[in-house]
């Protein structure tokens, strides 16, 4: 056994991704297609007087525009991670004429072809009584409030004595870190082709949650749940910005049902910037106290976001603080400013990747201050136990990250001192941080068929975003089964099937595989209790326990000559199928571990010491996230991750104006994010053992730790080339002339 | 996009008997800037006359030791021929800076000189911007405006030029080949851009009757070395924050004179004439590079957020001179 999960087999998707195949939402095509274009507003605050849509409706193809004026209701889907429930902003699209922020969509141009349709945009003309925006949150902080909550969890966090500990540490630090809004950006822009046939809506959407849009788009346009299927095959990427549901989809439904057409809403590159969400800007101010010998007694974690007028969101950037280290002494606050820009939503790793640039700089300083080598501070300041709840680690190898990584980067040849070391004419530096990502599961199912061609196929509401899903799920299902890969097909992405939670969190892999392994042992299960009914069968009567599956053949344990295959004990009993069907939730009731992945990631950076250009050189990362389900999809994770983070270091900001609050470089020429040129040489690791409590498989979830201490890491080695700390993102070469 | 006819004349006279008589015209080449200018709506041609198959595509030795370059030639061709590397190395060096190997395949010299600015205002449609509607003000003199120029601005554009092959062009004293119906004519390539001054709407000399046919290259002395060094934030495709073609000629271990040009700083490619006159007959050191440097940021008016674009670009200046140098040893 345990031949299948884990081995480094192929993307099952591979193949029709790179000939062009895979149909991704907007690759649908249907008769009578009619084509949606969005009306942005280019005021970020007032209200919409009067839209004139004379112009745009004469051009010929026009069919409708649908604006506040002639919008029917929708009405409020709840906005509830549990319930499978949620959009990404509060307010409902085209219901009143209040604008909130620039790129707020005022209506819908719905026209026969798609020129038409941009064409007529172009043509409607808005009178606005325009407002003067909010858009910086450090001049708006009077406005601020502080949330009372996080996912359930009470702010602000107080453990022990945060004042009586720094008023007596023996060394103070007090810095304020700072990282601009930044846009999600997958290759893939969101889509939505709508068709409904008068009684059922289907979906071709591109979602990282597919059950959670169907009930949305039902609730909203008050349709039985069952009534309306989502459809999402293949999705070019999300990072967070497909998870909850955006006004597009909402409009092409309506759209749809109001034109009986089919009704597609393929959003631009420029589109992406406006109402899908963002990563908030954030101004951590961290306080910290500390022994001489490296100990941090006291540490407050004060971070100021912001939020927009149509949404709640929080970045939630003081967990880093909360859940990594042990500090016995500690405060994490919040303040959020509603800024006249769209609503912020999470964006890979939500908190920890900007948490976790402030604190592991931080640490970096600390350890300048004490001459202390950081990776010795770190493990000065390891946590035992779970620091907030002090729950014991069901596994952790934070130690162990660091030890490997420090032996493949070869730290120990670090001269510490800034500047210090050259390679040819410019400044090389070395830096690193730690990377931290809580373990999260949520229920999940699946549904696994053994077919009688010997092949089989898993089912699950799931989806796949290019992270291997399909591949992972099939492994598991061929560990169980004991059929080759290449045997079982995954169904994905299709709300029809299994109910299955949001790829986000990094939860998929623990929360739908152990579904698919429960699924599969239940059909194997059938097949082993229809064969001992079988009088014709070799097993007729023989006990379960003696036999077992075999590369697609149930066999005697004791004879393996003794077999047939599964397509023969189904067609002999005349059955289509045999299927198993799990679900499977998160059975932690007395709550007796902490879960969550840790890793160690190391930087290698070259400074010119007159352009101030930054390149990087190489990097390690080095990753305990549990059971690996396929080395090749996760180390490509692990090093997408990376790259994430690298654009965070050095080049990713969104800029608005300051006087329209448009975003200035809403195009990937302008939002800078790494080319291959850009991409050292990265070393990705796995610790690669199974957490012993988090689920049958040992898996946790890495979607998101790679991205988690890159910034902090590269930061701290631009300090080490040039002895110029950089604490606002991203790093660029004006900040160091 | 705006719905276009099309054209595609075979001879150079056929286009230019086009363009003449086809109002709301434009030519086009390799398609890199105009067409996403069309995809924007900032600029709205109704008739697209097509020059692809003219046949200016060649780059051929002149007897005098230049080159020739047919306007139609491919960034890729022009960066990749082993005469550009061999004689005008900083040239080749230039145009392989620029954009991604697909854009390069694609765009054309003639298309080069007639780039248009990345300022995000003049691209966005909605905001007041003089260049692309005339007379309504500059957007990013309030706005944002790191990337723009801080040389040759006015208070009615700040937008940068942002060739890197215009600017190697300027360095090297290209000379602009230039067809009417009616005449032919040259120009100088540190010319053949415009101040904004007044009316940042009028970019190059070419009237709108006029064709880019060719891109003469004087011949350089056996004794001279160049280079191109650009400064950006990403490694590879992004337009330069700053850039500078250096071309030296020596004479024994003096220069007898050089040129210097400047690029992602100006709104055109800016050629430092002052400070080449501090080259001329000079023993070269980082002092001297460093006035040379000095000089040629004199005029500078950098805003509020390109100040860094001073300094960024004095040192890249000195590190292309010494480079220029370095290949002279």
């Amino acid at each position: 056994m345990n031949h299948w999960i884990g081995a480094p087999i192929d993307r099952a998707d591979g193949i029709l991704k790179v000939t062009g195949e895979a149909s991704y939402a907007a690759d649908f095509n249907f008769e009578n297609l009619i084509y949606g274009i969005p009306i942005l507003s280019t005021c970020a605050k007032g209200k919409v007087v009067k839209i004139d849509d004379s112009d745009a409706l004469k051009i010929p193809g026009v069919l409708t525009i649908l604006t506040s004026q002639n919008t029917p209701e929708f009405f409020p889907a709840k906005s509830d991670f549990g319930t499978a429930s949620q959009m990404g902003e509060i307010r409902l699209p085209l219901q009143d004429e209040t604008i909130h922020y620039a790129g707020q969509y005022l209506g819908v141009v719905l026209a026969e072809t798609l020129e038409s349709a941009e064409e007529a945009e172009k043509l409607v003309k808005v009178l606005v009584e325009e407002e003067p925006p909010i858009l910086e949150m450090e001049k708006n902080l009077s406005q601020a409030y502080s949330p009372k909550a996080f996912f359930g969890e009470p702010l602000p966090v107080i453990r022990g004595n945060f004042e009586k500990a720094f008023s007596e540490a023996e060394i103070k630090l007090e810095e304020i870190y700072t990282t601009p809004v930044e846009h999600h950006n997958p290759m893939e822009p969101h889509a939505s082709i709508a068709v409904w046939d008068g009684e059922n809506l289907t979906l071709y959407e591109s979602t990282q949650w597919v059950v959670g849009a169907r009930n949305v788009v039902a609730d909203a346009l008050k349709l039985p749940r069952e009534k309306v299927k989502i459809i999402s095959w293949f999705v070019g990427g999300g990072f967070g910005c497909k998870g909850f549901i955006w006004p597009h989809t909402l409009l092409s439904s309506l759209a749809a049902m109001q034109m009986k057409r089919p009704v597609k809403v393929l959003l631009s590159r420029r589109h992406l910037f406006t109402t899908v969400g963002h990563r908030p800007a954030t101004c951590q101010k961290l306080t910290l106290g500390a022994s001489r010998s490296g100990k941090i007694s006291a540490l407050k974690h004060h971070t100021i976001t912001h939020t927009s007028f149509v949404g709640e969101f929080l970045e939630g950037s003081g967990g880093a603080s909360q859940n990594l280290y042990d500090f016995p002494n500690l405060q994490v606050i919040y303040q959020v400013v509603r800024l006249n820009k769209g609503t912020p939503t999470f964006m890979r790793a939500p908190g920890e990747s900007t948490g976790l640039f402030a604190l592991e700089s931080l640490l970096d300083e600390l350890s300048y201050k004490l001459k202390i080598d950081p990776i010795e501070l770190r493990l000065k300041n390891y946590a035992e136990r779970h620091p907030e709840t002090g729950l014991p680690w069901s596994s952790s190898n934070l130690k162990e990250c660091l030890q490997i990584g420090a032996e493949k980067f070869g730290w120990k040849n670090r001269n510490p001192d800034p500047g210090s070391m050259k390679q040819g004419n410019l400044s090389l530096g070395w830096g690193m941080a730690v990377s931290m990502f809580p373990g999260f599961r949520s229920p999940g199912s699946a549904r696994v068929k053994i077919l009688p061609d010997n092949t089989a196929r898993v089912e699950s509401a799931t989806q796949d975003m290019g992270t291997g899903t399909y591949t992972t799920m099939k492994q598991i299902a061929a560990e169980i089964l004991s059929l080759p890969p290449e045997k079982i097909n995954s169904f994905l992405g299709d709300s029809s099937y299994p109910a299955a939670p949001i790829s986000g969190g990094s939860m998929t892999s623990a929360s739908v595989g152990p579904a698919v392994e429960a699924a599969a042992k239940k059909a194997l299960q059938h097949l082993i209790d229809t064969a001992i009914k079988d009088k014709a069968s070799l097993f007729y009567r023989c006990s379960p326990d003696d036999l077992q599956a075999k590369n697609g053949n149930l066999i005697f344990k004791t004879d393996p000559s003794k077999a047939e295959t599964f397509g023969e004990i189904l067609l002999r009993n005349n059955l289509p199928f045999l299927e198993g069907e799990a679900f499977i939730k998160p059975d932690q009731p007395d709550k007796k571990y902490a879960f969550q992945s840790h890793g160690a990631q190391f930087a290698e950076v070259l400074v010119d010491p007159y352009l101030k250009t930054i390149r990087l050189n190489r990097m390690v990362g080095i990753f305990d996230v549990g059971k690996i389900l396929n080395l090749k999809t996760a180390r490509s994770q692990a090093i997408g991750g990376m790259i994430m983070g690298i654009g965070m270091a050095l080049y990713e900001k969104t800029v608005y104006d300051l006087t329209t609050g448009r975003v200035v470089n809403d195009n990937l020429s302008d939002y800078l994010i790494p080319v291959m040129a850009d991409i050292p040489s990265i070393d990705v690791e796995f610790i690669d053992k199974p957490d012993p409590y988090f689920n049958s498989l040992g898996v946790r979830g890495l979607g998101e730790i790679g991205i988690t201490g890159t910034a902090a890491a590269i930061a701290n080695a631009v300090y080490h080339a040039t002895g110029i700390r950089i604490r606002d993102l991203p790093i660029t070469l004006e900040k160091l002339l | 996009m705006k719905p276009f006819t099309y054209q595609r004349p075979f001879t150079v006279q056929e286009a230019l008997h086009s363009i003449r008589n086809t109002p709301g015209s434009i030519f086009l080449a390799g398609g890199t800037n105009l067409v996403d200018m069309m995809k924007l709506e900032v600029i709205n041609p109704s008739v697209l006359i097509d020059i692809n198959q003219l046949p200016l595509n060649k780059i051929e030795p002149l007897p005098n030791g230049g080159i020739q370059i047919g306007s139609l030639v491919r960034n890729s061709d022009l960066g990749f021929h082993p005469l550009i590397r061999k004689n005008y190395p900083v040239l080749s060096q230039a145009v392989l800076s620029g954009a991604s190997p697909q854009l390069r395949n694609m765009a054309t010299v003639g298309g080069n000189l007639m780039q248009k600015t990345r300022c995000s205002y003049y691209r966005d449609e909605i905001s007041p911007c003089s260049k692309r509607n005339p007379g309504s003000g500059c957007s990013a003199l309030k706005g944002y405006h790191a990337e723009h120029a801080i040389l040759g601005t006015s208070s009615s554009c700040i937008a940068t030029h942002p060739s890197d092959m215009c600017v190697a062009l300027s360095a090297l004293e290209a000379i602009i080949h230039i067809e009417s119906e009616k005449e032919k004519r040259k120009i100088a390539a540190s010319e053949f851009h415009l101040l904004p001054g007044n009316s940042p709407e009028k970019e190059t000399v070419l009237e709108p009757y006029e064709i880019i046919v060719m891109i003469e290259l004087p011949p350089l002395p056996p004794n001279t070395t160049s280079c191109y060094i650009k400064v950006s934030h990403r490694a590879l495709y992004e337009f330069a924050l700053s850039s500078a073609a250096v071309v030296l000629e020596w004479e024994g271990e003096k220069i007898k004179q050089g040129r210097i040009a400047l690029g992602g700083v100006a709104a055109k490619p800016w050629r430092c004439f002052q400070a080449e006159r501090l080259l001329e007959n000079s023993l070269p050191d980082e002092k001297l590079f460093r006035s040379c440097a000095e000089t040629a940021l004199q005029g500078a008016e950098p805003q509020k957020e390109n100040q860094y674009k001073v300094e960024l670009t004095k040192q890249v200046i000195c590190k292309a001179l010494s480079t220029a140098f370095k290949r002279s040893v």
